[in-house]
């Protein structure tokens, strides 16, 4: 975990009020830290929502973003996770004319399948490790995808 | 009690103890200065730009420790004092600044003085709000001052669309805050404490590094007391000047980019750095790698973020100054101040080897003796503020200061202009001392519309000018590094000073030897008015020592000995 850009994790808990999201991106954009992905959702049944935010920095860097995310008044909790549970999902389009029934096995090893069907596209929806979500997506370029949306990470640390 | 959200303002500042507003009314915050207009409780003190109001409010905050409020209109009114902000923030300021802000309804349609204030603001102020109901008011405004004044302080800024102060709803300032996410940290760690306590005790060559915070703390007198039991010396930041009285023997003096030799060769050498409430600021450290190589650090701050930020801490100390420090006095008698004897020795050989100082070898006058002319004069019965240059540090270097909160000046954000709109707020809130802005020829221009605010509001400040007819700072690091080329910084053209403060009312002197000076600043604390004392000094004078930008706090530019001072 030392070396200086490694992929970071921090879940972020935060009062669900106007302008928390721009506090938090504000901070990262201002101190030239970067963020890879971000996830936003209210937690239910209380006035938090949760980020996970996927960034990149060496421990130091880490530690800061930490501190000064916890400075905002807003910020109830932050995780930096390190033993965690994560997943993405990813939905996919594909021609109707691609051999469906590769497509859809290939998904099932992903914790996917075929999700919606349409005159000329089908909808596969995958969820998974990142890193696994990206070698499913190395592995369907062959039939010929014709849009991917990737969700952000969630995480809990275990 | 249902009222309007205008009179909702006037009633929690003056729940809150407010006597004094600084500010500048327009089209958006109309409201509240018709609320205002109708109370008696505070007074408001008009300044002649939003950046002045928004200084002023630093200065009263500064010397009152209290919470300075300005307020503003929107659109340019905001965006004039969000250098006041940017200000405030870097030194920890705490502020409650207002603004107006254009109806809910026309919020976001690009209408006539709208500005996306709060955006804007978002990173420069600890905290910040957009108000869309009257009913949040109280609760916001109560959370405002008290998230400007707790843990580390700073401005928080208020912005209050048109339509919600005409609004009525229901009033009661007397609400518990409920701030489940904001829990400022206030007492260190004990076991902690006597870790660091323990180091101390085995160090050979401690010092104290002492900052802002213990000024913002109050703990002065815990600090000072710490200092002389426990026999280790200490330097103090451009932001702690005035913890110790200037010529207490433990204090080496400031260290940084202009501290003195001793200062900066103490931190070089010493094996344990013991930071209350300092930041580790570039201007301290020079280069990073080379700061204090060889000591443990003890850092004590009540911001866990300027901890480990720059230099890793070996015993981090999450809290109030002022409550660390306690505890620390509490065991400190396992410090032995006998075991520093040969150190204290070694600082004071660095002292004799090169001491802060200059020489009157010109024909003009040289800055460093007005600043120590006032010193001998006014000593402990004046605040002093400064503006940003040459002239600060002079200022920081020279003048005898003997207390907290008698020095102000802009420091993080080196805000030039800032001087004498803050001296103005120094003396509001401090009407028994004289209050000193040492300035620039530069600087001064920056903010010179206020003598009509120090007219009107009779606040008799006095601005010394150090004239050199330059922009010395930068007109110094042009002849240091960049081969004399000194592009746009002489300042040969000016107005006529003396003039200038007569326009507006004021009084003015040009002063070219000792003797006129000490008449001039006699005849100015004597007439009470608001004055500009400007006196012409060496042109080409540089602020030594110098550690140059980026290099080793122990390699400094030194003053080239000479006979005679």
């Amino acid at each position: 975990m030392n070396d200086n850009n490694a992929r970071r994790v921090v879940s972020v808990i935060v009062v669900n009020e106007a302008s928390v999201l721009s506090r938090i991106t504000d901070l990262f954009s201002g101190r030239g830290y970067n963020i890879t992905s971000l996830t936003v959702a209210p937690i239910p049944e209380s006035k938090y929502s949760r980020l996970t935010i996927v960034t990149s920095g060496s421990v130091r860097v880490i530690e800061q973003i930490t501190k000064q995310l916890h400075k905002l008044i807003p910020v109830l909790r932050v995780y930096e996770h390190e033993d965690m549970v994560e997943k993405e999902m990813a939905l996919i389009k594909f021609p109707i004319s691609e051999n469906l029934s590769d497509i859809n096995t290939i998904c099932e090893a992903y914790n996917g399948k075929i999700v919606n069907v349409g005159e000329n596209v089908v909808i596969a929806m995958v969820s998974d490790e990142p890193k696994r979500i990206d070698n499913f997506l190395c592995a369907v370029k062959r039939y010929n995808p014709k849009e991917i949306v990737r969700s952000g990470a969630v995480a809990l640390e275990r | 009690m249902q009222i309007s959200g205008a009179q909702m303002v006037i009633e929690a500042l003056i729940a809150e103890g407010v006597d004094t507003v600084f500010g500048y009314p327009g089209g958006a915050i109309m409201n509240v200065y018709d609320a205002i207009y109708k109370q008696d409780k505070f007074r408001h003190i008009l300044t002649r730009h939003e950046q002045a109001a928004v200084h002023a409010a630093e200065g009263y905050a500064k010397v009152s420790a209290k919470v300075g409020v300005a307020m503003i209109t929107s659109g340019p009114g905001f965006t004039n004092a969000v250098t006041g902000l940017a200000d405030a923030y870097m030194d920890s300021i705490p502020l409650v600044v207002i603004s107006g802000q254009v109806p809910m309804s026309l919020i976001g349609t690009d209408a006539f003085q709208e500005i996306d204030a709060v955006g804007i603001s978002r990173s420069c102020t600890k905290h910040n709000y957009l108000v869309t109901d009257a009913a949040d008011l109280p609760r916001i405004l109560k959370e405002a001052f008290y998230i400007a004044r707790s843990g580390r302080p700073g401005p928080v800024h208020v912005d209050i669309p048109k339509d919600v102060t005409a609004q009525i709803a229901e009033y009661n300032y007397d609400i518990k805050l409920d701030l489940e996410t904001y829990k400022p940290h206030t007492k260190g760690n004990p076991r902690q404490i006597k870790k660091a306590i323990q180091a101390i005790a085995n160090s050979k060559r401690p010092v104290f590094y002492l900052g802002g915070g213990i000024i913002n703390s109050n703990a002065a007198d815990e600090v000072r007391e710490l200092v002389h039991k426990t026999g280790i010396p200490a330097v103090e930041t451009f932001m702690a000047r005035g913890t110790l009285v200037h010529d207490d023997a433990l204090l080496i003096g400031m260290l940084g980019m202009h501290g003195s030799y001793a200062a900066n060769m103490a931190m070089s050498e010493t094996d344990m750095v013991i930071a209350l409430g300092a930041r580790f600021d570039d201007r301290v450290t020079g280069k990073l790698s080379e700061f204090a190589k060889n000591a443990t650090v003890i850092h004590v701050d009540i911001d866990p973020a300027s901890i480990s930020k720059l230099v890793n801490a070996n015993f981090p100390i999450v809290g109030d100054i002022k409550n660390v420090v306690n505890d620390m006095l509490a065991q400190s008698s396992v410090i032995d101040a006998q075991n520093y004897e040969q150190w204290r020795e070694t600082i004071i050989n660095f002292n004799e080897l090169h001491p802060l100082t200059y020489y009157e070898d010109s024909e003009r006058l040289k800055p460093q003796w007005v600043i120590e002319r006032v010193g001998e004069l006014l000593g402990d019965d004046a605040n002093i503020s400064t503006d940003v240059g040459q002239h600060q540090m002079w200022t920081a270097q020279f003048y005898p200061f003997s207390r907290p909160r008698q020095f102000i000046s802009s420091g993080g954000l080196g805000t030039m202009g800032f001087g004498f709109p803050a001296a103005i707020g120094v003396k509001a809130a401090a009407p028994e001392k004289t209050s000193i802005n040492f300035t620039g020829d530069g600087s001064i221009l920056m903010n010179c519309q206020e003598l009509m605010t120090a007219v009107e509001k009779k606040l008799p400040v006095i601005n010394i000018i150090l004239n050199n007819n330059f922009l010395g700072m930068v007109r110094q690091w042009q002849t240091l590094f960049y081969d004399k080329r000194h592009s746009e910084t002489d300042l040969s053209v000016q107005p006529n000073f003396v003039k200038l403060a007569e326009a507006f009312g004021g009084i003015g002197y040009r002063v070219t030897t000792k003797e006129e000076f000490d008449a001039a600043l006699q005849d100015a604390i004597k007439k009470d008015v608001v004055a500009f004392i400007e006196v012409k000094v060496e042109r080409f004078e540089n602020v030594m020592p110098m550690v140059p930008s980026g290099g080793s706090l122990f390699n400094m530019m030194l003053l080239e000995k000479k006979e005679s001072k």
